[in-house]
């Protein structure tokens, strides 16, 4: 995560996807993950279906497709994780070289491989095209308890002040020759984490005084819950219904 | 603009250590008064008394024609504008035009009005730009000034100032003190700053020891070393308050 | 730990996913009127604290680091309800703003870390301090044990999901092993940076820790007894023993029928020569070849090198208070 930004994964940009509202994406991002996850691993040509949807959705948004792929990378161990399986797998086994290959794993790896960088890329689309306070603003929406929506405001807005007061923390420990190599090295590191949720919890009490100083009284304020025209759902939703005729056809074919 | 008198005013915590003790002063519609102090004499305490976030054991206090109780509870709190120490505390939702819509939206306004209000409080402090803002991603003096801006979006009469020129640059610095010169409202200012308090308020207030123990012409009372010693304050190297003109 | 989209299948996230909104909602309901009115920002706060130090990765062993899950020291902290609805906006969050985590596996991520680690934490910290005497000591000796369990029980839920929904291809003892026994190990670091954060924060707020509300505030100066140590290694032992002996037979006797061939022949062959997640081959169980006494045995190991760690840290409490 950088330090400087609460939302690394935000490429800034004003395409036609970033202006869809947000719960249009949240949705369609949850119908097309659903489908991909839905879809028997056999039926290759599904998932390159899925595939060209994401990147025509990827050439819409104008996010540029280096920034794309390299934000996917959180994906990188189970990548590693999936291609261990067919090695630790069941049999029946087929041998290649020197190793043994579990067939059922070879499967499970493909299926696990395809399905979580397909999650993962259209994630990082929703991630890449839309603004926190939209994202939350959407969750809204969406009926999400407004308590919920509103600890992850809070905890979003204070995401860089805490992990920079612990980054300071960790800076000055190092710079007196702190360097942990086993879980008992941690000590300092877990004191530090103490004092950090210390000034966490006190900053909480502090901003809670701010609120009522404003006239807080335990009612969050909602801000406008404008309607979205059926028209715009439909749009955001398109490539979810593609998505949805994909799945379908890989289950009847 | 309206005053505000404090009367007989003491507060312990729950372990008895007693904070205030004994508070009285007034405070004239329109004035701007300096509140000084070393650490721990109370200052902080006695702010948030003044919109009713601690409540006294004993004493009143009165804002404009209001005494302080449950039943105004929310009249005061919209009349006295508390600016944090802290912009980071102060600015808590995602955006800064929400953040300065936080206070009107609670006392009830409609959407127009919250947006109305909103354009004209940023417009005072002179950062419109900045609505769409993340407050993280603001500078030290646009946080300060974001954070005016959600106390006089209520309306609020009466500014209370918990050193506002803390984390600030000199730029900053010299940009806070015309804003907040520029303001119709009554100050109450906490600040170690003395040459801040000396160019902003007239007059001004110590408090040690939970107890009001000067309070008159800025000017003078930062002439007077002995006093100034005798409560730990002390004059930035170099500054003295009779080579000042008048602001 | 988070999982990606693609490992469980549709039926079993979705049944999760209902689990997890249940206990989600159940936790709403439970927090009441309270979290509305003060506890917002605090656990605005408290979560923003729980994402950093989630980022704060520790040394396992043989080159592989764990990084904390924070549920049992969320739920220690802030009681297991409000605990429980901090953990999840985390890991909700990290799902839609970092892509962290898959989003059809939502559910199931929610309720491995943010139900089941807040839970089983609570659960286990609460019971070992009705045993323990009323001391700060047993606070940190407690969270210890309860973190090192919620990771635990936390992996073990994943192996019930990868039971009942898993896509195949590994037989469900290996992943019962490999789980439990890297967790036994990742649950060492989480108990002991758990422990020394309770204990830091009883140190100068102890009103902050829920978990320790009926603790005297008057924190007591002296050695913990003889008996205190050994009420605390049976009271552990006996918390961890269950795991192994209750969740871990209910975990494995689903397949059992089905997949019992494939184990047999399949497993110990397999495990020999291929350690998944690495840390395992050094690990001392890939050579048995029974399934069952497998899993017994990496739970056991996970269980005595707890017993090792905490005693390590009574021993060391002791000597300090002492000086």
């Amino acid at each position: 995560m950088s330090g400087s930004h609460a939302h690394a994964l935000h490429y800034h940009g004003h395409s036609p996807v970033h202006h869809l509202p947000a719960e249009t994406k949240l949705v369609g991002l949850l119908v097309f993950v659903l489908s991909v996850v839905s879809t028997p691993p056999t039926a290759i040509w599904a998932f390159c279906g899925y595939a060209l949807i994401l990147m025509i959705a990827l050439g819409l948004s104008e996010v540029p497709a280096r920034f794309f792929i390299t934000r996917m990378a959180i994906d990188l161990p189970f990548v590693l994780f999936a291609l261990l399986i067919p090695f630790v797998g069941v049999e029946p086994k087929i041998a290649i070289g020197p190793f043994a290959i579990s067939e059922p794993g070879l499967l499970s790896a493909w299926n696990i491989l395809v399905k979580a960088t397909l999650g993962a890329g259209a994630s990082v689309m929703l991630a890449a095209t839309t603004e926190v306070p939209d994202l939350l603003r959407g969750l809204q929406r969406l009926k999400v308890p407004v308590v919920l929506v509103a600890i992850a405001s809070f905890m979003i807005r204070y995401l860089d002040v805490v992990a920079g007061e612990f980054r300071r923390t960790r800076v000055a420990m190092a710079a007196r020759g702190h360097n942990p190599r086993t879980v008992f090295d941690a000590k300092p590191l877990a004191v530090a984490s103490g004092a950090l949720f210390i000034r966490s919890y006190e900053r909480g009490e502090r901003v809670h005084q701010a609120m009522l100083a404003r006239g807080y009284d335990g009612t969050w304020p909602s801000s406008g819950n404008e309607r979205i025209a059926a028209k715009t759902w439909i749009v955001g939703l398109t490539p979810a219904l593609f998505a949805v005729i994909v799945a379908i056809a890989a289950r009847l074919l | 603009m309206i005053g505000l008198k404090v009367t007989d005013l003491s507060f312990h915590y729950p372990d008895r250590t007693q904070v205030l003790n004994g508070i009285n002063f007034q405070i004239e519609p329109g004035e701007r008064v300096g509140l000084l102090g070393p650490n721990g004499a109370g200052k902080t305490t006695l702010l948030l008394h003044l919109n009713g976030l601690l409540r006294a054991a004993e004493g009143t206090i009165q804002v404009g024609d209001l005494t302080l109780s449950d039943e105004v509870l929310s009249e005061v709190r919209r009349m006295v504008g508390f600016v944090f120490q802290d912009p980071d505390d102060q600015l808590f939702m995602a955006t800064v035009a929400e953040d300065v819509a936080f206070g009107p939206r609670n006392f009830g306004f409609g959407q127009a009005e919250v947006d109305r209000r909103v354009e004209s409080a940023l417009e005072a402090v002179g950062e419109s730009d900045l609505a769409p803002r993340a407050p993280h991603h603001l500078s030290g003096g646009e946080r300060r000034k974001v954070a005016i801006a959600t106390v006089l979006s209520t309306d609020s009469a009466l500014l209370v100032l918990d050193e506002p020129t803390s984390n600030l640059d000199p730029a900053g610095r010299r940009e806070l003190v015309n804003l907040l010169a520029s303001l119709p409202a009554t100050l109450l200012v906490v600040s170690h700053d003395l040459p801040f308090v000396l160019e902003l308020c007239p007059r001004s207030l110590i408090i040690d020891q939970g107890r009001i123990v000067a309070d008159g012409e800025t000017r003078q009372l930062l002439l007077d070393r002995e006093l100034l010693a005798k409560h730990r304050l002390e004059l930035a190297y170099g500054f003295d308050p009779a080579n000042i003109a008048d602001r | 730990m988070h999982m990606p989209d693609g490992y469980i299948n549709l039926a079993t996230s979705a049944g999760a996913a209902v689990v997890a909104a249940g206990g989600v909602a159940t936790s709403l309901r439970n927090s009441g009127k309270e979290l509305a009115e003060r506890q917002v920002p605090l656990a605005g706060l408290t979560a923003a604290y729980v994402f950093a130090v989630q980022m704060l990765n520790f040394p396992v062993a043989a080159g592989t680091s764990g990084h904390l899950l924070g549920g049992a020291l969320a739920a220690i902290l802030l009681g297991p309800t409000l605990g429980a609805l901090v953990v999840t906006v985390v890991v909700v969050m990290q799902a839609l703003l970092f892509a962290d985590g898959g989003v059809s596996a939502l559910g199931l991520n929610v309720l491995n870390m943010a139900l089941v680690t807040p839970v089983v934490g609570w659960l286990v910290f609460r019971w070992l301090m009705k045993v323990l005497p009323a001391r700060t000591s047993s606070a940190v000796v407690s969270s210890m044990v309860a973190a090192a369990v919620s990771v635990v029980a936390s992996a073990t839920a994943f192996v019930i999901e990868y039971s009942l929904g898993g896509q195949g291809g590994v037989a469900v003892g290996t992943v019962l092993q490999a789980m439990v026994g890297v967790h036994a190990l990742i649950g060492l670091g989480e108990g002991l940076i758990t422990a020394l954060t309770v204990g830091t924060v009883l140190a100068v707020r102890p009103d902050l820790v829920k978990g320790a509300a009926d603790l005297p505030l008057v924190t007591d100066r002296t050695a913990p007894s003889r008996a205190t140590t050994v009420t605390f290694v049976v009271g552990g032992l006996v918390a961890a023993l269950v795991l192994v002996f209750v969740l871990a037979p209910i975990a494995s006797s689903a397949p059992d029928g089905l997949e019992k061939v494939a184990l047999d022949t399949g497993f110990s062959e397999a495990a020999t020569d291929h350690p998944v997640g690495g840390p395992l081959a050094d690990y001392g169980v890939s050579g048995v070849d029974s399934e069952r006494a497998g899993t017994v045995l990496a739970g056991t190991i996970g269980v005595a090198a707890t017993f090792a760690i905490g005693l390590a840290i009574a021993t060391l409490l002791r000597r300090r208070r002492a000086t």
